[in-house]
């Protein structure tokens, strides 16, 4: 067994233990939550321990590919590019799962699955936007072309988003907010208690061990493929 | 900056002498208004409802229409091999890029211009603040132009081009979209360009950015 | 000696397929060079880096002393490429092709004028310079795409199979023009097919096979015709079966 590989199987075992240790604080460690009059409220809010990490590690892999896209332009090293394809496809799955704990938690707090609410908005176009960086990837077969113009265009991608946060922002300023404060901030503003806050950090240790995880294994998964297409062309 | 000039005098004049793009783009979006005039008939007969889509509907047009002409705008120098010859001539990659904006821009303008009163009588809608509404219409086509641009060199060589570049553009003008959108409502609704400084400043920060870092980039899209 | 074109251990890999492996060629200044060999030799690959457009994935290109992948603008400015993609845009006309790319080039207003007369004639297309290109026949567009190719008086021309597709004509009217120009001024590197034709031309005769330079001879070393094809058939086959 390679370094590499005994590498990738310790992180495995670590971020599965750090997932059933943040799994455990949720059930076990968070006290119940009570309202203002002393009422038991649902466990509908624990949604936010997953969905605000998740969203956070969403953010961290499309910053991947934007910096591993540059190095890739500035350097033209083949392996720049895997690790921006490797972190864009895993970037993509847990922006869809931003949109869907969002979305349950909406509907668990207001009744709706969806509302336009800035951050939420921008998530989407987030995945939108890497959705279709992976479409690119798809539809350029030469393996350099490929590697540039996904460069490019997860550079151009990445600087989209913050303009469309600002944008958004604007766009619901110009409606009446349906919720006033009482979106994310609002809600999130109980977070005081230390054994709330524990969790909170537990699960994003867990969720950015997560990702360092399956970064790796898709990395190693792509060099793989690399020796099989070397062995295919040296026997021909 | 100068050989970027001779490519869009290039372009315009091959386009002024056929029409064949620019006379798509204007019958398209006149398609485009008729088709949500008829599907919104209730709602722009009733004069206070009627401003509500009606600069949704303008800019959807202005990207439908915007989004042909820009598949075109490479896919064109693919005729006889000459996007080989423009990369053999002796010019930065970027002033490539910039001949094909400044062309893109002019075009999107004429098909703006005859698209603008039209809309204006199919949505029985009357146009105040002129000045204001080209200051956005300006501002959000130079945004589109610029980033449609960069992705039509993008996808000129992929197999499905056609359906890959309004893929890639939309999300990525997702940040023109709004502003326009937004700042165009207001116009129309009796703003003056004071109302609407805060959408300006945003596609100005749009048109900027990207403008310059699609420049930046453009090399390593026309490399082979 | 001096070599306007020096290649060095050139490499070149599309994904999985090496176009060139370690290609090694100079070409002295004023040469008539031609390049023979079978499809996927590698000769277009070649062509594409010596004219800039692609970048070598190893070794290195100086063109008239400077390096074609940093100073590719500089070394665009003396090449001119002819291949069977003509570059001419359909909806302009003839003259109005040439003042494009002339402009491009960096010509002057009245040099240019002048030039697109005398290349216009050249090519026997000055009645037709007002029309556009989308109307001439297919070896009008060649003798068309040959001025383009000039029009920038570029020292080394490169030829990407000019003779595929040329009738007889336009075939006849190339090779006047092309053994017209002054060698203490041109340098000319032809991929072609056609022996017969490239033996009557050049200077020297290169053949490529699977990414490499397998035969090098001056033209003045070379009997006939026959001897060369025999050569060529020889390396060829070869070249195949190890």
């Amino acid at each position: 067994m390679s370094d590499g590989q005994r590498n990738t199987r310790i992180l495995s075992i670590v971020t599965g233990v750090a997932m059933l240790v943040a799994m455990g604080m949720l059930f076990f460690y968070l006290p119940q939550m009570k309202g203002e009059s002393g009422q038991l409220l649902d466990n509908s809010f624990n949604i936010f321990y997953f969905h605000l990490p998740i969203a956070l590690v969403a953010y961290l892999a499309f910053t991947v590919v934007f910096l591993s896209s540059a190095q890739f332009l500035r350097s033209g090293e083949h392996r720049w590019d895997v690790l921006s394809a490797s972190s864009a496809q895993i970037g993509v799955i847990f922006a869809f799962l931003v949109l869907i704990t969002g979305s349950i938690w909406a509907n668990a707090t207001w009744g709706w699955y969806w509302i336009w609410e800035p951050r939420l908005t921008t998530s989407l176009a987030l995945f939108l936007v890497y959705l279709a960086y992976l479409l690119m990837r798809q539809a350029v077969d030469e393996p350099e072309a490929r590697a540039r113009l996904s460069a490019v265009f997860g550079i151009v991608g990445f600087l989209s988003v913050p303009l469309s946060f600002l944008s958004i922002r604007l766009w619901r300023s110009a409606h009446p907010l349906m919720f006033g404060d009482a979106t994310y901030g609002g809600a999130g503003g109980g977070l005081e208690g230390t054994s709330l806050q524990l969790t909170l950090v537990m699960n994003f240790i867990a969720f950015v061990l997560l990702y360092a995880t399956l970064l790796m294994y898709r990395v190693h998964n792509e060099q793989i493929q690399e020796k099989i297409n070397t062995k295919k062309r040296s026997m021909e | 900056m100068i050989s970027g000039l001779h490519i869009a005098a290039k372009d315009l004049r091959e386009e002024m002498r056929t029409k064949q793009m620019l006379n798509s783009m204007i019958v398209f979006s006149l398609l485009v208004i008729v088709i949500f005039s008829i599907a919104f008939e209730d709602i722009i007969s009733s004069s206070n409802m009627v401003s509500m889509i009606a600069p949704g509907a303008l800019w959807i047009t202005f990207i439908f229409a915007g989004s042909l002409g820009l598949s075109r705008s490479f896919a064109a120098e693919l005729e006889n091999g000459c996007l080989e010859g423009l990369k053999l001539c002796p010019v930065e990659r970027s002033e490539i890029y910039i001949g094909k904006v400044i062309a893109g821009i002019v075009l999107m303008f004429f098909v703006e211009l005859v698209t603008v009163p039209i809309f204006s009588v199919l949505f029985n809608y009357p146009i105040d603040g002129l000045f204001s509404l080209m200051v956005i219409i300006v501002l959000g086509t130079i945004g589109f132009v610029v980033v449609g641009t960069l992705l039509s060199a993008l996808t000129v060589n992929t197999r499905t081009r056609e359906v890959l570049l309004p893929v890639l553009l939309l999300p990525l003008v997702i940040p023109v979209i709004i502003p326009s959108v937004l700042a165009t409502a207001r116009v129309l609704t009796g703003g003056g360009i004071v109302d609407v400084l805060q959408e300006i400043r945003l596609l100005v920060v749009y048109d900027v950015v990207f403008f310059i870092v699609a420049y930046l980039v453009f090399e390593h899209i026309l490399q082979d | 000696m001096d070599d306007i074109i020096l290649a060095s251990n050139v490499s070149r890999s599309f994904g999985n397929v090496q176009a060139l492996k370690g290609l090694d060629l100079a070409v002295r200044r004023g040469e008539f060079l031609v390049i023979l060999g079978p499809n996927g030799a590698g000769k277009t690959t070649l062509i594409k880096i010596l004219s800039t457009l692609s970048r070598p994935s190893g070794g290195s290109v100086m063109i008239d002393g400077m390096d074609a992948t940093t100073d590719a603008v500089q070394i665009r400015q003396m090449i001119g490429v002819l291949s069977h993609d003509s570059y001419l845009y359909n909806d302009l006309t003839a003259e109005e092709n040439l003042r494009f790319f002339g402009k491009m080039y960096g010509l002057a207003d009245d040099v240019l004028e002048r030039r697109i007369d005398e290349l216009l004639e050249k090519v026997e297309l000055f009645h037709r310079a007002g029309d556009r290109v989308g109307t001439l026949s297919r070896g009008m567009k060649q003798r068309l795409s040959i001025a383009r190719a000039l029009i920038h008086n570029p020292s080394i021309l490169l030829l990407d199979e000019p003779y595929t597709g040329l009738d007889q004509h336009a075939a006849q009217t190339f090779e006047k023009v092309l053994l017209e120009l002054d060698p203490s001024k041109t340098t000319r590197v032809m991929i072609s097919h056609n022996i017969e034709r490239s033996l009557r031309s050049c200077d020297r005769v290169v053949i490529m096979v699977r990414g490499k330079v397998v035969y090098d001879s001056p033209r003045s070393d070379i009997g006939s015709v026959e001897e060369l094809k025999e050569t060529y058939i020889a390396l060829v086959d070869g070249e195949r079966d190890a």
